[in-house]
C-alpha cells in the first residue's frame, strides 16, 4: 500500500436534460444519439453552481465521512477544466470554505478529464514521503459543449472529493499502486479565452481514449500482477456511456464489473469528476477485501491507473457517507431554452 | 466582503461563555453581558429552519438571471436568523418551521471581469 483513502464525498448538481430534449432542437434523431452514445440524461448546474461550488459541497462530504479536522489537511489540489477564473485558484477557495486554512499547499491543476486523479497521485506522493498528514483531492467540472456539438449530449456537471492518508487503520480502502501513460496527442482541447473547446471528432477514439486506457490499465495489471478475473469493480473514464464499456471488454472485464462505476447514461460526462464519481459508487455499496482496477483519461493525452482495495474500515463508516446516488436521483428536468440559461450560452447573459 | 470570508464561507460565528449566547455573524463583545461578556469563536452547523419567507420576482441588480427565487429567515439551530436564498427548491415544499441546510453557491459577480463573490444559501434538508 502507497497510501490510503480516508474519506471520499460525491456531489452532482439537481438539474437534467434529456437527450432527446437537444437532439430535438437541433433535428438529430433522439434514438440514434440515446443508443449511439448510450447517454439519456445528463447534470445542468444551478445558475449560482460552478466548479468552485460543487467542489466544496464534495469536500464538505468527504470531511464528514473521514471524520478528520480540516486543519490537519495539508496539501489541497482541484483538479478541473472548467476553473471559474483563469488566474485565482479554486483550490484556496475551497481551502477557506472548509476550514482548511491557512497551513496547507494548494494548487489547481488542468488535465483535461484527468485532473482528479492527477490530484490523487500527487497527495500520495506527499503523505506517503510524511511532508502532510493528510491530503485532499477533488475533481469538479462544470464542462461545456458547443450548441449542436456531440458534446453537448455529454458535457456535464459533478464533483468527487478523496482525503488520502497513510495510516492503514484509518483507510476505508487502500490504495495499492499506480501507473501513468502519457503522451502528446491532440484530441480535445480549449484555447485561452474560447469559450468551447474543440475535438478531433473520430480521433478521439482509437488513438486518442483506448491507446491511453488500455495502455495505462495493462500497465498498472502488469506492475500488480493481476488479472481482469481478480477484479471485482472496474471503473474507467466515460466520456460517453459506450467508450468504457468497449475498452473494458478489449481488457477482458465482464460487464457486471463495470456496471457499478458507470455513470455517463444517467448523468453525462463529468469530466475531472468521472472516473473519480465512478469510483465514489463503488465504494457506496462495496464490502471490504474487494479489488477494484480505476483507470482515468484526459485528453491531451494521458491515463492514471490505480488498484485499490477496501479494508474493513468501509463497513464501520458506511454511516457517515452521502451516498450519490441521493444526489443522482433527486432530479428536476430542464427544458433545453433553461439549459441556455442555466450554462449562460446567449452571449447578452 | 473577503475580511467576512469565514462568515460567508463557512458560517463561522461566536459564543458568549458567560451568558451562553450564540452569534452570527461573530461578535468582539457580547452585548448582553457587556464587560462580563466572554466570546470564543463557535462553528455553526448550517443547520436551521425557515422562519419566513418570501417569493421574489422583482430583483435587485444582479440577479434577474435568478428569479423567480426564494429569500428567507432562517433560524439557526444554534439561535441565530439569518437572511438568505433557498435553493432548488419552489414555494409549495416550504412552510413556516421547514427544514433547512446550508449550501454553498455563488451570491454574486462584479461582471465578467470581475470577483465572484461566493456564500451560503440554503436548501432543504431531507
Amino acid at each position: 500500500m502507497i497510501a490510503g483513502i480516508i474519506g471520499y464525498g460525491a456531489y452532482v448538481p439537481r438539474y437534467r436534460i434529456k437527450a432527446e430534449e437537444i437532439a430535438a432542437v437541433w433535428g438529430e434523431e433522439p434514438d440514434r444519439i440515446i443508443s449511439g452514445l448510450n447517454i439519456k440524461e445528463k447534470s445542468v448546474p444551478a445558475t449560482d453552481e460552478d466548479t468552485v461550488t460543487l467542489a466544496v459541497e464534495a469536500a464538505r462530504n468527504a470531511l464528514k465521512h473521514s471524520g478528520i479536522d480540516p486543519k490537519e489537511i495539508g496539501a489541497l489540489y482541484v483538479g478541473s477544466e472548467s476553473h471559474p477564473y483563469a488566474v485565482k485558484p479554486t483550490a484556496s477557495i475551497v481551502a477557506e470554505a472548509i476550514g482548511a486554512t491557512p497551513n496547507l499547499t494548494a494548487a489547481d491543476l488542468e488535465f483535461a478529464c484527468k485532473a482528479g486523479t492527477a490530484a490523487i497521485q500527487m497527495c500520495m506522493g506527499l503523505v506517503a514521503s510524511g511532508m502532510v498528514k493528510y491530503g485532499m483531492a477533488i475533481g469538479a467540472d462544470t464542462s461545456q459543449g458547443r450548441p449542436g456539438d456531440a458534446l453537448e449530449y455529454s458535457a456535464s456537471a459533478g464533483a468527487a472529493a478523496y482525503i488520502i492518508g497513510k495510516k492503514k487503520e484509518e483507510a476505508i480502502a487502500e490504495i495499492i499502486d499506480t501507473y501513468s501513460f502519457t503522451t502528446d496527442t491532440p484530441d480535445f482541447w480549449r484555447r485561452e479565452g474560447a469559450d468551447f473547446p474543440q475535438h478531433g471528432g473520430r480521433f478521439t477514439g482509437e488513438p486518442a481514449y483506448f491507446k491511453h486506457v488500455i495502455s495505462a490499465s495493462k500497465g498498472m495489471m502488469e506492475k500488480t500482477k493481476m488479472k481482469p478475473e481478480e477484479f471485482d469493480y472496474a471503473v474507467f473514464h466515460q466520456p460517453n456511456g459506450k467508450f468504457p464499456l468497449q475498452a473494458g471488454k478489449m481488457l477482458g472485464f465482464s460487464s457486471k464489473q463495470l456496471e457499478r462505476g458507470l455513470l455517463t447514461p444517467i448523468i453525462g460526462n463529468t469530466y475531472s469528476a468521472a472516473s473519480p464519481l465512478g469510483l465514489a459508487n463503488v465504494l457506496d455499496e462495496a464490502k471490504p477485501n474487494k479489488k477494484i482496477l480505476l483507470t482515468s483519461f484526459g485528453s491531451g493525452a494521458g491515463s492514471d491507473s490505480f488498484v485499490i482495495r477496501t479494508t474493513d474500515l468501509i463497513d464501520k463508516k458506511r454511516k457517515g457517507i452521502t451516498p450519490l446516488m441521493d444526489y443522482v436521483n433527486d432530479k428536476q428536468y430542464l427544458s433545453y431554452g433553461l439549459y441556455v440559461k442555466h450554462r449562460r450560452k446567449l452571449k447578452s447573459m | 466582503m473577503w475580511r467576512r470570508i469565514p462568515e460567508r464561507y463557512r458560517m463561522a460565528g461566536s459564543l458568549c461563555e458567560n451568558c451562553r449566547q450564540n452569534f452570527f455573524p461573530r461578535r468582539t463583545f457580547c452585548p448582553i453581558c457587556r464587560r462580563k461578556g466572554k466570546i470564543v469563536d463557535k462553528q455553526m452547523s448550517g443547520k436551521g429552519k425557515v422562519f419566513a419567507y418570501s417569493l421574489v420576482t422583482a430583483p435587485p441588480v444582479g440577479y434577474e438571471g435568478e428569479i423567480p427565487y426564494i429569500l428567507a429567515i432562517i433560524e439557526l439551530d444554534e439561535g441565530p436568523k439569518v437572511t438568505a436564498q433557498i435553493v432548488d427548491c419552489k414555494c409549495d415544499k416550504l412552510e413556516i418551521g421547514t427544514k433547512v441546510k446550508s449550501a454553498f453557491r455563488r451570491i454574486t459577480e462584479d461582471g465578467d471581469e470581475g470577483i465572484i463573490y461566493y456564500g451560503f444559501k440554503f436548501k432543504l434538508d431531507k
